[in-house]
């Protein structure tokens, strides 16, 4: 009996309590940075695309949504000739950051992607990808793997030494 | 002829204050549970969502009114316009200022009580006619419920009837000149106001709507504005029953300086939010609490409360 009445007067109290309510489009909300929001894909520091058309993102979508054909350029290098990500679909997991081996694939604190059209929710390349290198502003894939590609042969990366002769037998 | 005319002025006014008054209750209720979970409710639509309304009436006019195909069609379409009937005929014989009344009964006090209890018709014929196995369950617990608090609220307001000397809500009011009914009378009070929850059934007496268990009880199958019109109806029996309390505890329109209607009012509406707050605040008893409630400490105490009424005045002489 107390303890219900007690119940009423407490809940009366909350009458005068900060309302923990942010009025969205006037008041934003604060997002962490990794808040997993739009999908976009990143360039290395030099500005080349990062993504080598691996398709692990595409293997890890839960949903599958991600589309994409791989193709190589005369340097040697391996790139997304298209790349499609199927935003009505989309679940914002994350699993297909956490897959990309060259960070080319990320999420990114903006949830305000709203459309009329289902089909206009469908992002290609050109929509997908940005200017600059997104979360890891410094990364490079081709700059720490050992693929040659032109302009850099294998021996040449970050961290790596010249390759061994196994026909040598020289110490 | 003129005596006609001020009626019918009268009538048209308690109907619409009524009405008014009971959809204002859907802003007001959101708004007031907002604040009491720490959000702030419906504020988009016009000045303070107040417009809420409007909309809320537009979505439930332009819903698809459907019945379902098993149902009993003529009962089914009944039972809605049944609650707001019986629920807005007791308006009729609360006094809101002196004279200001539609009609003075001398029997008013008897009226709300057999308006009340033909209510229970409307929710149990709902649950009914419904033929699903959730409304007629939800159909079977409103009437145990109201049944068995109907008689704790007659039995709550014998002690008001005692010392007013009179069934007529206006008489019930004079008396209460000096001394609230609310000092002598608390247990009934106390015992009116729980089955006034239970009679109207709102949280935390909301047995018969349960959604938790229920879906939505009795009125499930409902759509449009016969859904509507419960949900008017709940809004109007929870007006009427704070009106109630004014009238029979609270003074009904006597206060100082402002004019009697607005006490009456202002009365009213703080009954109105003390329902809500019981809403905001309480969880739904078990069903058998419920029972074991009404008829183990409601009962004993309303008959008690008229025992030591009767002696006392008795005693006095
Ligand atoms: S966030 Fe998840 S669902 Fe969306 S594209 Fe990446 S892996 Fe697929
Ligand atoms: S975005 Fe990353 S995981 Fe997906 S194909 Fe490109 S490199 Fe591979």
């Amino acid at each position: 009996m107390i303890s219900i009445l007690r119940t009423i007067w407490k809940v009366f109290l909350h009458l005068f309590r900060k309302r923990v309510t942010i009025r969205y489009p006037e008041e934003r909300p604060s997002l962490a940075p990794r808040w997993r929001g739009r999908i976009v894909l990143s360039r290395d520091p030099d500005g080349g695309e990062r993504c080598v058309a691996c398709y692990l993102c595409a293997v890890a979508c839960p949903v599958d949504c991600i589309s994409l054909q791989a193709a190589e350029d005369e340097a040697g290098r391996r790139y997304p000739s298209f790349f499609r990500i199927n935003f009505s679909r989309c679940i914002f997991c994350g699993f297909c950051e956490e897959a990309c081996p060259t960070y080319a694939i990320q999420l990114t604190p903006d949830f305000e992607m709203c459309e009329y059209m289902h089909r206009n929710l469908v992002h290609e390349k050109e929509d997908l990808l940005i200017s600059g290198p997104g979360k890891y502003p410094e990364y490079s894939f081709y700059r720490v793997a050992g693929l040659a590609i032109s302009g850099k042969d294998k021996g040449e990366a970050e961290n790596e030494s010249a390759p061994v002769d196994v026909k040598d037998l020289m110490p | 002829m003129n005596e006609t005319i001020m009626r019918l002025l009268m009538i048209a006014v308690v109907l619409g204050g009524a009405l008014f008054i009971a959809s204002g209750l859907i802003w007001l209720e959101r708004r007031l549970l907002g604040l009491w979970q720490d959000r702030y409710g419906p504020n988009r639509v016009g000045p303070f969502g107040t417009f809420q309304v409007v909309a809320d009436m537009i979505k439930v006019f332009t819903k698809e009114d459907w019945v379902p195909p098993f149902a009993d069609k003529a009962v089914f379409v009944l039972a809605p316009a049944v609650i707001v009937a019986t629920i807005l005929m007791p308006f009729a014989v609360i006094p809101f200022a002196p004279a200001m009344q539609v009609i003075n009964l001398n029997v008013g006090l008897l009226f709300f009580l057999a308006m009340s209890a033909l209510g229970v018709y409307s929710v149990t014929l709902a649950g009914w006619s419904s033929a699903s196995k959730y409304s007629l369950l939800g159909g079977l617990r409103a009437a145990a419920q109201m049944l068995s608090y109907e008689v704790f609220m007659g039995l709550s307001l014998v002690g008001v009837v005692l010392l007013s000397g009179s069934f007529s809500l206006g008489r019930i009011v004079e008396a209460q000149q000096g001394l609230w009914f609310c000092i002598p009378q608390f247990f009934g009070l106390v015992v009116f106001v729980i089955a006034g929850v239970a009679e109207t059934h709102r949280l935390p007496f909301d047995l018969p709507e349960a959604e938790s268990e229920l879906v939505a009880g009795f009125h499930s199958e409902y759509s449009g504005m016969k859904f509507g019109m419960f949900f008017v109806g709940e809004y109007l029996g929870v007006t009427l029953v704070s009106a109630m309390i004014t009238t029979l505890f609270f003074g009904g329109w006597m206060g100082p300086l402002l004019p009697p209607v607005v006490w009456f009012l202002l009365k009213t509406f703080f009954f109105i939010c003390f329902f809500i707050l019981l809403r905001a605040s309480l969880p739904r008893p078990r069903y058998d609490q419920l029972m074991a409630l009404g008829w183990k400490v409601m009962l004993p105490l309303s008959l008690m409360n008229i025992v030591i009424t009767g002696g006392i005045l008795l005693a006095r002489g």
